[in-house]
């Protein structure tokens, strides 16, 4: 049942998240449109801006048929098989999430320069970003229900049959999101394609920014840029089909793991294949830039500042984003009022918005009406809420939606006010969903690049600017220490996701 | 009844979209009396409960709680000058709700459970206590709801509801969770306790047996109207429709042409109940009980045979007459036919009679 009215005191913080995330969108386009449209179409018909659009897509699609066929199988390893250690390699394939795309990169093309281009872009961004198949897809194998199977054998039906014709159907939606989340990463990826010197939006954006500010260039690509993740996001919408969910009352049994049998050996190779190069590569790679570290003159005290201002930036981002995302997904979850929609919409438009559109549009943002706070942390912290909003908007909706409305028509009827309600129930009972929101955040916060590199105050370097500045020039020995910095204090929220999200399916944590 | 009203709901209407959920709804329940809502799945009852309750809105009509309006539609007269309906929010209506399977916070234990709405109203935990013994949970205060049983979560949500000390208390089918064995003993501690408290109660159900059992009034509510409301026992003997008759209990449906005080039909002529038409074509409604069944030698109605249960204390045999039709007669304990046995049956007691619809 739906209330007729939100109340005032969710709507109005709603309101504001809603303005800060839209804000960026309309700057940009305003500087769209600022030449007018016959330099528009100029600049949209030159033979390069169509090179760029075949190149991404290429790219885009490659990286997610590879991420679609890697993350299902490590899913159902994990999930459906027998095999030994499948609770550890659960861990161990989400882990690549905690390393950068720009890492991976610089750590395969310091190895063999004759990577970059197609091939090596695809490779790296296809290792960093399976996990986002991989976890939607193995909570929604472990949320169905066995008694299909049973039921489909029973029917004479073989076990390949069972998966293909009756389990993927039922992950259909899942498999989607996750595909949409590895398609929407890869178009809006800078790190990777930048390492890899493979021309595609985000680097020509980045180059048109850098080089002589060009800012009606930058603009016009970048909402080229916005509009192809739009057709994505309309696409998935499309593609997700109607959920499956479990008909009939009862408590559903748990799954009897498929023995593999003679077909172990394969699996290990499997992983073997998948985690050598997702996660024991660039660990011996980081691990070889650090031990000739001695014969460079770094002080240690500088990675140590970086490492602080790296982890103060991702917690005021990670407690910013949430606050600001509470009062949406708890709307989004308990109103289906006109409202309410179009708050929790106008939060996802950053959704489709990659990190370099959102930098170089808060740049437009910053010099025009918020000079004072340009190149300062309030403003790196506003572009860090724009680009992560939806993941706790996400989280804090899943959650919420999760828990009962009667709870909180009880806690009416026993005298708390609307906004006494949602602070005494909603929030205490969302409370896990919400920790994972802000995991999410402080990840992907303290990954980062674009949004820090343009617009991290003068003087306040995180571990990422730092890493790019010195991978850049080659200088991988200096980048050492800040490469295993970065990646051991990014792997403890990536374990805990991964380990939380497996045990107990939260639907739309990661979407 | 001499009891002051407590609650009055007066031609309340609430459709969701096109759908008439509640169509006019009428109902009064004394101050200290047990009244159930009683009705098949899709009724609109639980609806009139959280209309009730305040959750919902209705679209017109007035529901007035101890003497005040808590909820009225927009006015029908001219020159009101109220111009938007009334709604006063459900933290101010004073009711406790004991809704389906309990919906206890999970995040709090016992006595902030029962405590919750006590902060409310400035009373401390002295009352939280007098609470948990009043519904046999004393000592369990540290108690998380996933460490208790149903029945216990289920007086644990009564506790709760009934320590603010609420004019009204709204059960919404709180034992349909339950499992047989333990529902009716839950039941009766629930009302025993609501009954100790002097509350008054309005219950939701779709179990007709335990709304006769525990109401002082019932209310049977069919298709979005009060089809009728009274005693339990007015409902079972004096139904006011066909539909009350077949819903409220078992009952065989039989056509018949009455004449005066009894009417013939494939049974016979069988004495009708005061009230009952005396003319033209009748519908004949026979409680199970009604019957008696006996071997094929004895009087009444030759039949066969073609079902039956059997319960322990008695059973029920599924007997189709020459003519065709098929009645339901309860038989003896000691007494029960096999399928096939050729029966004869026949109805003692006058029996209910509503004139044939068209």
């Amino acid at each position: 049942m739906t209330r007729p009215r939100p109340p005032l005191a969710l709507v109005l913080p709603a309101a504001a998240a809603a303005v800060i995330a839209v804000t960026p969108l309309w700057y940009l386009l305003d500087r769209t449109f600022d030449r007018g449209a016959g330099a528009l179409v100029d600049e949209l018909w030159r033979r390069r801006t169509l090179d760029l659009v075949v190149r991404s897509l290429g790219l885009t699609l490659a990286v997610t048929a590879l991420c679609i066929v890697i993350g299902l199988g490590a899913a159902w390893l994990v999930v459906r098989s027998d095999l030994p250690g499948r609770r550890l390699l659960r861990v161990a394939f989400t882990l690549p999430l905690a390393i950068p795309s720009y890492l991976s990169a610089f750590a395969w093309i310091s190895w063999r320069p004759g990577l970059a281009g197609f091939g090596g872009a695809t490779l790296v961004l296809t290792l960093v970003s399976y996990p986002y198949v991989m976890l939607p897809a193995a909570a929604a194998l472990a949320r169905l229900d066995p008694a299909h199977d049973d039921v489909a054998r029973s029917l004479g039906k073989s076990r390949l049959h069972v998966l293909l014709r009756l389990t993927l159907p039922q992950i259909r939606s899942s498999i989607a999101a996750g595909a949409l989340l590895v398609a929407l990463y890869v178009l809006s990826d800078f790190g990777a394609v930048a390492a890899m010197r493979y021309e595609v939006f985000t680097w020509v954006i980045y180059g048109a920014y850098r080089a002589g500010f060009n800012p009606s260039r930058a603009a016009i690509l970048a909402t080229v840029l916005v509009l192809l993740a739009m057709v994505l996001v309309v696409a998935e919408s499309r593609a997700r089909g109607r959920a499956a969910a479990r008909v009939g009352s009862g408590t559903a049994r748990r799954h009897v793991p498929v023995k593999l049998g003679r077909a172990t050996p394969v699996a290990y190779v499997f992983c073997i294949a998948v985690l050598a190069p997702a996660l024991a590569f660039p660990i011996w790679r980081i691990l070889t830039w650090v031990s000739s570290y001695a014969s460079t003159d770094l002080d240690l005290a500088d990675v140590a500042t970086a490492l602080g201002n790296t982890l103060v930036l991702a917690g005021l981002a990670a407690v910013a984003t949430v606050l600001l995302a509470f009062p949406t997904g708890v709307l989004a979850a308990r109103s289906n009022s006109r409202v309410a929609r179009t708050l929790e919409r106008s939060t996802y438009l950053a959704h489709g918005l990659p990190g370099i559109v959102v930098a170089i549009s808060l740049v437009y943002v910053g010099v025009r009406i918020l000079e004072p706070i340009y190149l300062e942390v309030p403003l790196l912290i506003i572009g860090y809420v724009v680009l992560f909003i939806p993941l706790a908007v996400g989280a804090v909706r899943a959650s919420v939606e999760q828990s009962p409305v009667r709870l909180e028509e009880v806690a009416r009827s026993l005298g708390d006010r609307p906004s006494a309600v949602v602070r005494r129930v909603t929030a205490p009972l969302a409370a896990p969903g919400i920790a994972a929101g802000a995991a999410l955040v402080l990840l992907a916060t303290m990954k980062e690049l674009p949004v820090t590199l343009v617009l991290h105050p003068t003087g306040t370097d995180t571990l990422a600017t730092q890493l790019w500045q010195y991978t850049a020039v080659s200088d991988y020995a200096n980048a050492g220490p800040y490469a295993l910095a970065l990646v051991l204090f990014a792997a403890i929220p990536t374990a805990l996701l991964g380990a939380s999200a497996s045990r107990r399916p939260k639907a739309g944590v990661l979407s | 009844m001499s009891a002051p009203i407590l609650l009055s709901v007066a031609g309340v209407t609430k459709s969701f979209g096109p759908q008439r959920v509640l169509d006019g709804i009428d109902l009064e329940v004394p101050t200290g009396a047990i009244a159930a809502v009683l009705g098949p799945s899709g009724c609109g009852k639980t609806t009139l409960l959280r209309l009730i309750a305040g959750f919902d809105e209705l679209d017109s009509g007035t529901i007035s709680i101890a003497g005040q309006v808590v909820a009225a539609g927009p006015p029908t007269a001219a020159g009101s000058r109220r111009s938007r309906p009334t709604s006063l929010p459900p933290e101010r209506r004073g009711v406790g709700v004991v809704p389906q399977e309990g919906a206890l916070f999970p995040h709090l234990d016992l006595e902030g459970n029962v405590g919750y709405g006590l902060a409310n109203r400035g009373k401390g935990t002295d009352r939280v206590r007098e609470m948990l013994a009043l519904v046999g949970l004393g000592g369990m205060e540290r108690k998380r709801p996933h460490e208790l049983s149903g029945g216990q979560q289920q007086r644990a949500a009564l506790a709760r509801a009934l320590a603010p000390g609420p004019a009204l208390i709204l059960l919404d089918e709180p034992f349909s969770s339950l499992d047989a064995a333990m529902r009716a003993q839950v039941r009766d501690e629930v009302f025993e306790v609501l009954r100790a408290a002097g509350a008054t109660a309005v219950l939701v159900t779709h179990d007709q047996q335990e709304a006769l059992s525990v109401a002082d009034q019932v209310a049977v509510l069919l298709g979005g109207r009060v089809a009728q409301c009274g005693e339990p026992t007015d409902l079972y003997v004096a139904p006011a429709s066909r539909a009350v008759a077949t819903f409220v209990g078992e009952a065989v449906v039989l056509p018949g042409v009455a004449s005066g005080a009894t009417a013939l039909c494939a049974l016979g002529e069988l004495s009708l109940t005061a009230g009952a038409p005396t003319f033209g074509e009748v519908e004949l409604v026979i409680r199970p009980e009604q019957f008696a069944i006996g071997d094929v030698e004895g009087p009444g109605t030759a039949g066969v045979v073609i079902g039956r249960s059997y319960y322990g204390h008695d059973g029920v045999a599924r007997v189709q007459l020459g003519t065709g039709e098929v009645v339901v007669c309860r038989t003896p304990a000691g007494w029960l036919p096999t399928r096939g046995d050729a029966v004869r049956v026949q109805v003692a007691t006058p029996v209910i009679a509503f004139a044939a619809a068209g």
